[in-house]
């Protein structure tokens, strides 16, 4: 058995074709990002090397900041808003509530929507003249509310949110489920019995048991609001006048509609590290909630 | 009574959140239904006064959402089929075979997740771009298959975890060797895992949007993300029609989700949790 084990030929052949895709198309792209981010490249002269330049024009411009302000708050807004919402519903529906099973397949039906059907949806949504939500709310009076959403530069950033954490509550709130799920019942019970009412086992028992899984949860939540991009892409594309643009939609700008090759790879660059980072640091808070 | 009046409340909390949900759909399954006139005078919350299939017929003639649909099938499925195969063969030698390396290999499979898809894709573009590989299938299916790598590592090395090492003592003793071992104990035990990479795939294949925007531009290869962007630029005013070619790219996944839920939700808890 041993010399089975340690058979290098198989281990080769059977690792080959995932090291070459994954080598192909993550790791070797990642280093030429690195480059290229060094780099002035438009695509077509010759690269010109340089330095940092690229990085400290971006961090210096008004447009990269406030793109990162944009990615931090809808970060804040996932963690703060979707992740509530789903260990509310998480816990409602786990506490052997009528109808359980089919809260838990409706609430997760906007999971399986694929993100452009999502997008094209909320612009009639939104649509100024024939949209659902002026028509509703002129339906019930309240016209003067009536507005322009993704044209207007100080509500299309909430507007934009919206679709994105609704989305993806019921992922959450199903991996949240699953989690109170497999917290001992007796526990629980034993609480009951000491008197324990509902909000008291939520706080006391339920949330502290489900760290591990908040953990993972806000670990999703953070670094998919980081790398968002489809449903701002396909909504406002980052505009007006950049008020919704988040890194990834500014990297998409930078690198295909003004052949800016070097700034959009730094953009690319600091998107991977600013996903990495944040993992660990999530990581640590968590290390020290945890008994 | 005061327990009632509780349960009357978590009901309301979960019905409204259950009416947000599904009322987008209804919205949408209605207004693929309904003519330009009806949608923009009429009751948005109303069913269509005459049902317009007409729409159904002009998204898929004109607006070719049914080869945008053929396409997406064809990559997501060979994707799934590229990531089940390599992921379980890799798996296999990372998890039961020793050699130098193993454990870096495994930390490197598993940073993979964290890796954003927008680090590619400015050199993926040029490398497809200089090979001439834009504008066909394989330019989504390899880096597709590439990003879904990870996930499906990390889910079949906990698969493989659960199988018991004197399955394999027991097989090398009856003259099986590495790979016999692999394809004949192995592969056959590990068919629960594959249904749970194969959704996890689906989601993120069918789904994307940011490589096939960029690598596709003929309407031949389009998938449906794509092809449903050009259609909505294309057909702005014209809501009906933009309405059915939403309503064809959602309901059949709809469907099939509705008939496998527990599966498909089973699938990503393991996903999750495991990974």
């Amino acid at each position: 058995m041993d010399k089975v084990r340690h058979n290098k030929g198989a281990a080769i052949i059977l690792l080959l074709p995932a090291i070459i895709l994954f080598v192909s198309i993550i790791i070797i792209p990642i280093i030429c990002s690195g480059y290229y981010s060094l780099t002035e490249w438009d695509g077509i002269r010759d690269k010109v090397f340089i330095g940092f330049s690229n990085y400290r024009e971006l961090f210096e411009g008004e447009v990269l900041r406030g793109s990162i302000k944009n990615m931090l708050l809808l970060a804040l807004c996932a963690v703060g808003i979707q992740l509530p919402l789903a260990l509310v519903f998480a816990i409602l529906i786990s506490g052997g509530i009528k109808g359980e099973k089919m809260y838990m397949t409706v609430f997760f039906i906007p999971v399986m929507l694929s993100t452009v059907v999502i997008g094209q949806l909320w612009l009639k949504i939104y649509n100024p003249s024939h949209g659902l939500l002026n028509g509703i709310l002129s339906m019930i009076g309240l016209e003067n509310y009536a507005d322009s959403w993704l044209g207007n530069q100080g509500k299309v950033l909430a507007a934009v949110f919206v679709p994105m954490i609704w989305q993806y509550v019921g992922y959450h709130m199903l991996l949240m489920y699953a989690g109170i799920k497999s917290i001992n019942s007796e526990i629980i019970e034993a609480a009951k019995i000491d008197g324990a009412n509902g909000f008291q086992i939520a706080c006391r028992i339920t949330i502290p048991m489900l760290m591990p899984v908040l953990e993972v949860c806000t670990i999703f939540a953070v670094t998919g609001a980081f790398k968002s991009f489809d449903l701002i892409y396909i909504l406002t594309g980052g505009g007006p006048a950049h008020a919704s643009e988040v890194p990834s939609t500014l990297m998409f700008t930078e690198i295909f509609q003004k052949n800016h090759y070097g700034v959009g790879s730094a953009i690319a660059i600091f998107i991977i590290l600013i996903c990495f980072t944040s993992a660990i640091i999530i990581k640590r808070i968590f290390k020290r909630w945890e008994v | 009574m005061k327990e009632k009046i509780a349960k009357k409340i978590k009901h309301i909390i979960l019905i409204i959140w259950l009416v947000l949900c599904i009322f987008p759909l209804y919205w949408l399954l209605a207004f693929s239904l309904k003519n330009n006139n009806e949608i923009f005078n009429g009751n948005p919350l109303a069913l269509p006064k005459v049902w317009q299939f007409e729409n159904y017929k002009s998204a898929m003639s004109v607006g070719n959402v049914l080869v945008y649909f053929r396409n997406s099938i064809f990559v997501t499925a060979l994707t799934i089929v590229i990531v089940i195969i390599t992921s379980v063969m890799a798996s296999y030698a990372l998890s039961r075979l020793i050699f130098v390396g193993r454990k870096m290999l495994n930390i490197l499979f598993v940073l993979g997740l964290t890796i954003p898809i927008h680090a590619a894709l400015l050199p993926v573009f040029l490398i497809l771009q200089k090979i001439g590989f834009l504008n066909s299938y394989a330019s989504l299916i390899i880096p597709y298959s590439a990003f879904a790598l990870s996930m499906a590592i990390l889910i079949c090395n906990s698969f493989m975890a659960g199988i018991p090492y004197e399955l394999e003592d027991a097989a090398c003793i009856d003259g099986c060797g590495t790979l016999g071992i692999f394809f004949r104990v192995i592969v056959p035990l590990m068919r629960p895992a594959l249904s749970t990479i194969a959704i996890f795939t689906f989601l993120q294949a069918w789904n994307e949007l940011m490589f096939a925007t960029v690598f596709i531009s003929d309407s031949q290869h389009r998938t449906l993300t794509v092809g449903i962007q050009t259609l909505a630029g294309t057909y702005s005013t014209n809501w009906g029609p933009i309405g059915a070619a939403l309503a064809i790219a959602t309901f059949p996944t709809i469907v099939v989700y509705l008939f496998m839920s527990n599966k498909v939700q089973q699938s990503l808890i393991a996903g999750a949790v495991k990974g």
